[in-house]
């Protein structure tokens, strides 16, 4: 059966007196790993996975699993179980009335029928960037179709594609990574992803120790990726800022002019559906312009709350309990290449990538982390060596408050906030200081 | 199902396989979280599929489908031998599975109450009193509960002979009270951190009294709004059981993986400050440092009866007196090694990869108590419960925070702390271990969100920890 047949065939199923609402997602994933530059994990998986919500006399359950043609209507069945027992949920905020949602931009072929050879072919270029050095990462391949449908009337129905070639270089002593995500398959240049990755890395092979302090720094577009997932998840979510714990003061200039961000769903670079987990079309949504907090990130149920309209940020898909979030996120590209941006620092630091970062307190962004996989020393404008990684202790809105942002790069691109490759578009970025409490030896 | 996953690994041997073994797993999980007095959500999700794995050479190839018919499950062994042998492009050094007992067996997590027999009415009403009790304290605006649950069975053929049936139980669940003051949040939760699961039915939810406790976190919450701030001090640090689990977990579990030592996951993960060549000699922590990966304990989150090769679980010895002898393996990386096969394999659904997963990884009980630490200490600070954590990709440089902490004056619990915190470089921090409690405050602590792998697996892990006094901590670093 196809995705809409299935959904289709849910809401026939679906007894008297119940409001519904079905995502089928179908798809074929697969992800080649590597380590000490040799394929060592290599998997594929094809499945179709089934979402239903059901909702009688306030009593709302949801059901998600796979499910057959042949199991369709016990799976049906158990899940109107399971809302006859349910208490009432008076958050329940109702079924997405029908709604025209944008069409998808058709999967490219490369990537739909990417084959475990393609995907070797990309990692055995990225490992011979490196002759010298010991390649580990990953190269992937997705393609998915996704049906959402409801007892309201309303259908959306869309695919996403994504591949992903990701991985370090390393020397018994140091690392440096690459990074590239696109739609096509065939946009992805495994071996200059490799050479950047071998090139941080055999410059970090010496490493000297730096006092613990602020530092100016020029954050890489993985680094910034970090900074802008965290302020999408502490501060834009809607949840966070009904319960008053967003440090966002919406129409104030909280941020630097310099700073800006975006969630565009409807880019042609995303890689995610044109609609969200509750059927709700995506849409442009300036996050910060001019420096000020712009608008928040809605799904259904904290709208209603807030007495607003959903913005399309449900992610009721990943199963969270998060709130609404942003998950395309575009920080604004600025005009210098990243050699201006360090030229212009006269004692700094240059961060690859953070590791591990975990917020202390969301109304603060205070959060802490480490760098990783190449952090240099600017000296005069120049990388002058490489440093052992330090851990930070930052608040993350202070760190491009007003007056904060001294540079923006021309470079951006998808980069791995370490929560996903696929989810920020961003550039690297010059900052007054960024407050490092811990180096390698504590 | 023992068919299903048998013509997959017939699949993988027909298309040129010299080893394949295969995973039927059915998947119920029910949960369900209330907030403020509110069912914000009760979710059931039900799935089953194939995972084959299948070795060509010195390459593995996986291949998962959901269609659990004899004939997809033959193609899905077929593809994964495919994918195996793509693999080989990039090749690497010869593999050897470690020998381990072809066992063909039955095992059932023992419970007292299934929690799917329990209504989610009654787990949800639990919840829906708790939180308004936690509520009821005029400074916590925010109240949550949630409650997990779990019934795993899965089939597991090789092509050496396994058939292996098992059926894991696994509940739990947890309070939190939230109160926001100007510019802060102050959070308080219960059994632990976010939640607490055991291998066990719903007399693992029972035995805790939300009910009971919710009223002291919802004060303490309330308190730590007007509560000192911490100052960065250097000075002993009383930590209560399940911070301790978390630390063991974070600086001790990984750490000891022997895939991350062996470099398997140094792009996403991290590796490990442990080499191989040290086995045996290193120094870990004190004296009073010791620790096991135990996958047979009751009721502890990490325990089951095979792992996901068919391996029995079993205990092994990881840290005595201090010195490190231990690793978590699996077969391919305990050949390497020269170890014996540890039974610490184990995928997160049908459709992924086993991968070598902390069983329960916890501490040995020491002969001293919560009381006596504190009545020994002059000037020290005691903190209860995590509140984040952050470490390196070498599991060495960690910081963590706590939700609570209290000064320790001249032998006595002192005045109420908050947004405690400390950090320390991992062998270091354990060598200062100096008072550790006994069985009696021996607790399995259970952890369910274990990230690891890509794609990212989610693994469920137990730690059995006990309060514990360290003699010198850094504390207090904020930005």
């Amino acid at each position: 059966m196809t995705p809409e047949a299935i959904a289709t065939r849910v809401l026939e199923l679906v007894p008297v007196g119940f409001d519904c609402e079905v995502v089928v997602t179908s798809g074929t994933s697969a992800l080649t790993r590597f380590a000490n530059s040799f394929i060592h994990q290599n998997m594929a998986d094809e499945t179709t996975s089934l979402s239903i919500t059901l909702v009688s006399e306030g009593r709302v359950s949801t059901s998600s699993g796979t499910a057959t043609p042949d199991t369709l209507a016990s799976f049906v069945e158990r899940a109107a179980e399971a809302t006859r027992v349910a208490p009432v949920n008076p958050d329940w905020p109702g079924l997405t009335p029908p709604t025209d949602v944008p069409p998808s931009l058709p999967i490219p072929e490369r990537t739909a029928h990417a084959s475990p050879d393609d995907r070797a072919r990309l990692v055995s270029e990225f490992v011979a960037a490196g002759p010298d050095t010991s390649a580990a990462g990953y190269c992937s391949t997705g393609s998915t179709s996704v049906v959402y449908a409801n007892s309201a009337g309303h259908v959306a129905s869309g695919s996403v594609a994504s591949s992903v070639i990701d991985g370090i270089h390393q020397t018994s002593a140091s690392a440096g990574s690459g990074h590239a995500a696109s739609r096509n398959l065939d946009d992805l240049d495994a071996a200059a992803v490799g050479a950047v990755a071998a090139d941080r890395a055999e410059r970090s092979q010496t490493q000297t120790q730096i006092e613990p302090d602020e530092y100016e720094v020029v954050l890489a577009p993985e680094a910034v990726a970090t900074l802008a997932l965290f302020l999408g998840v502490y501060g834009f979510n809607g949840k966070a800022v009904n319960e008053g714990q967003s440090f966002l003061r919406l129409g104030e200039r909280q941020f630097d002019e310099a700073f800006e961000l975006v969630d565009d769903g409807l880019d042609e670079r995303s890689m995610k559906l044109r609609f969200d987990s509750e059927g709700t079309p995506k849409r442009r949504l300036p996050l910060v312009t001019d420096g000020v907090a712009r608008n928040i990130v809605y799904d259904r149920r904290e709208a209603a709350k807030a007495g607003r309209e959903s913005t399309g940020h449900s992610i009721r898909f990943f199963g969270f309990n998060m709130g609404p979030l942003p998950i395309d996120l575009f920080v604004s590209p600025g005009e210098s290449s990243p050699d201006e941006l360090i030229s212009g620092v006269e004692r700094g630091l240059y961060v690859s990538t953070f590791n591990y970062v975990r917020i202390l307190d969301p109304r603060t962004t205070i959060a802490t982390g480490l760098t990783r996989n190449g952090t240099f020393l600017i000296e005069n404008g120049e990388l002058t060596g490489a440093v052992s990684d330090l851990r930070f202790t930052q608040s993350f809105a202070g760190a491009v408050g007003p007056g904060r942002v001294l540079g923006v790069g021309n470079d951006a691109r998808f980069a791995d906030s370490e929560f996903g490759a696929t989810i920020a578009h961003t550039p690297s970025m010059r900052l007054a200081g960024w407050r490092f409490t811990g180096g390698a030896a504590g | 199902m023992f068919d299903i996953a048998t013509a997959a690994v017939e699949g993988a041997i027909a298309a040129g396989a010299t080893y394949a073994d295969a995973r039927v797993m059915g998947r119920r999980i029910r949960d369900i979280s209330v907030q403020n007095g509110d069912v914000q959500s009760i979710s059931l999700s039900e799935t089953i599929g194939v995972g084959v794995r299948a070795l060509v050479g010195s390459s593995w190839g996986f291949h998962a489908t959901d269609q659990l018919t004899a004939a997809a499950a033959r193609h899905s062994g077929a593809e994964a031998a495919a994918i195996a042998k793509a693999s080989r492009r990039v090749p690497g050094p010869p593999l050897r599975l470690a020998d381990i007992e072809v066992r063909q067996d039955d095992y059932r997590t023992p419970t007292e109450e299934h929690p799917f027999e329990v209504s989610a009415e009654e787990q949800a009403g639990l919840l829906v009193e708790s939180t308004r009790i936690m509520l009821a304290e005029p400074k916590v605006s925010i109240a949550t509960g949630q409650l997990g649950f779990w019934d795993v069975d899965s089939w597991l053929v090789s092509s050496e002979g396994h058939r292996i049936h098992q059926n894991l139980v696994h509940s739990g669940g947890g309070l939190q009270a939230m109160s926001i003051g100007d510019g802060e949040t102050q959070v308080r939760t219960y059994p632990q951190s976010r939640v607490h699961y055991e291998s066990a039915g719903y007399e693992a939810i029972r035995k805790w009294d939300y009910l009971g406790e919710a009223p002291r976190i919802a004060a303490e919450a309330a308190a730590l709004l007007t509560a000192a701030e911490m100052e960065e001090c250097e000075k002993p640090l009383i930590l209560e059981g399940s911070q301790l689990a978390l630390q063991i977990h974070e600086s001790v579990g990984h750490a000891i993986e022997l895939d991350r030592i062996l470099g398997w996951e140094a792009a996403f993960a991290g590796t490990s400050h442990l080499r191989l060549e040290e086995l045996g000699s290193h120094r870990y922590g004190s004296e009073l440092m010791n620790i096991t990966a135990d996958a047979t304990l009751p009721g502890a989150l990490g325990s089951f009866g095979y792992d996901d090769e068919g391996t029995p679980a079993r205990s092994v010895p990881i840290v005595e007196e201090g010195i490190w002898v231990g690793v978590l393996s699996g077969r391919d990386s305990a050949a390497i090694a020269g170890v014996p096969a540890g039974g610490m394999v184990r995928a997160d659904g049908f459709n992924r990869l086993p991968m070598v997963r902390m069983t329960n990884v916890g501490l040995l009980p020491g002969n001293s108590s919560l009381e006596d630490m504190i009545a020994a200490t002059d000037d020290g600070i005691l903190m209860a419960t995590n509140r984040s954590w952050s470490i390196d990709d070498r599991r060495l440089n960690f910081q963590f925070g706590c939700e609570i902490g209290w000064e320790i004056k001249n032998g006595r619990k002192a005045r109420m702390l908050k947004n405690p915190t400390y950090t320390g470089i991992t062998p270091r921090f354990w060598g200062t271990l100096d008072m550790l409690a006994g069985e009696k405050e021996r607790v399995f602590w259970g952890t369910p969100n274990c990230g690891k792998g890509q794609p990212v697996q989610v693994g469920r892990t137990g730690h059995p920890a006990m309060p514990a006094r360290f003699s010198s901590v850094r504390m207090g670093v904020r930005g």
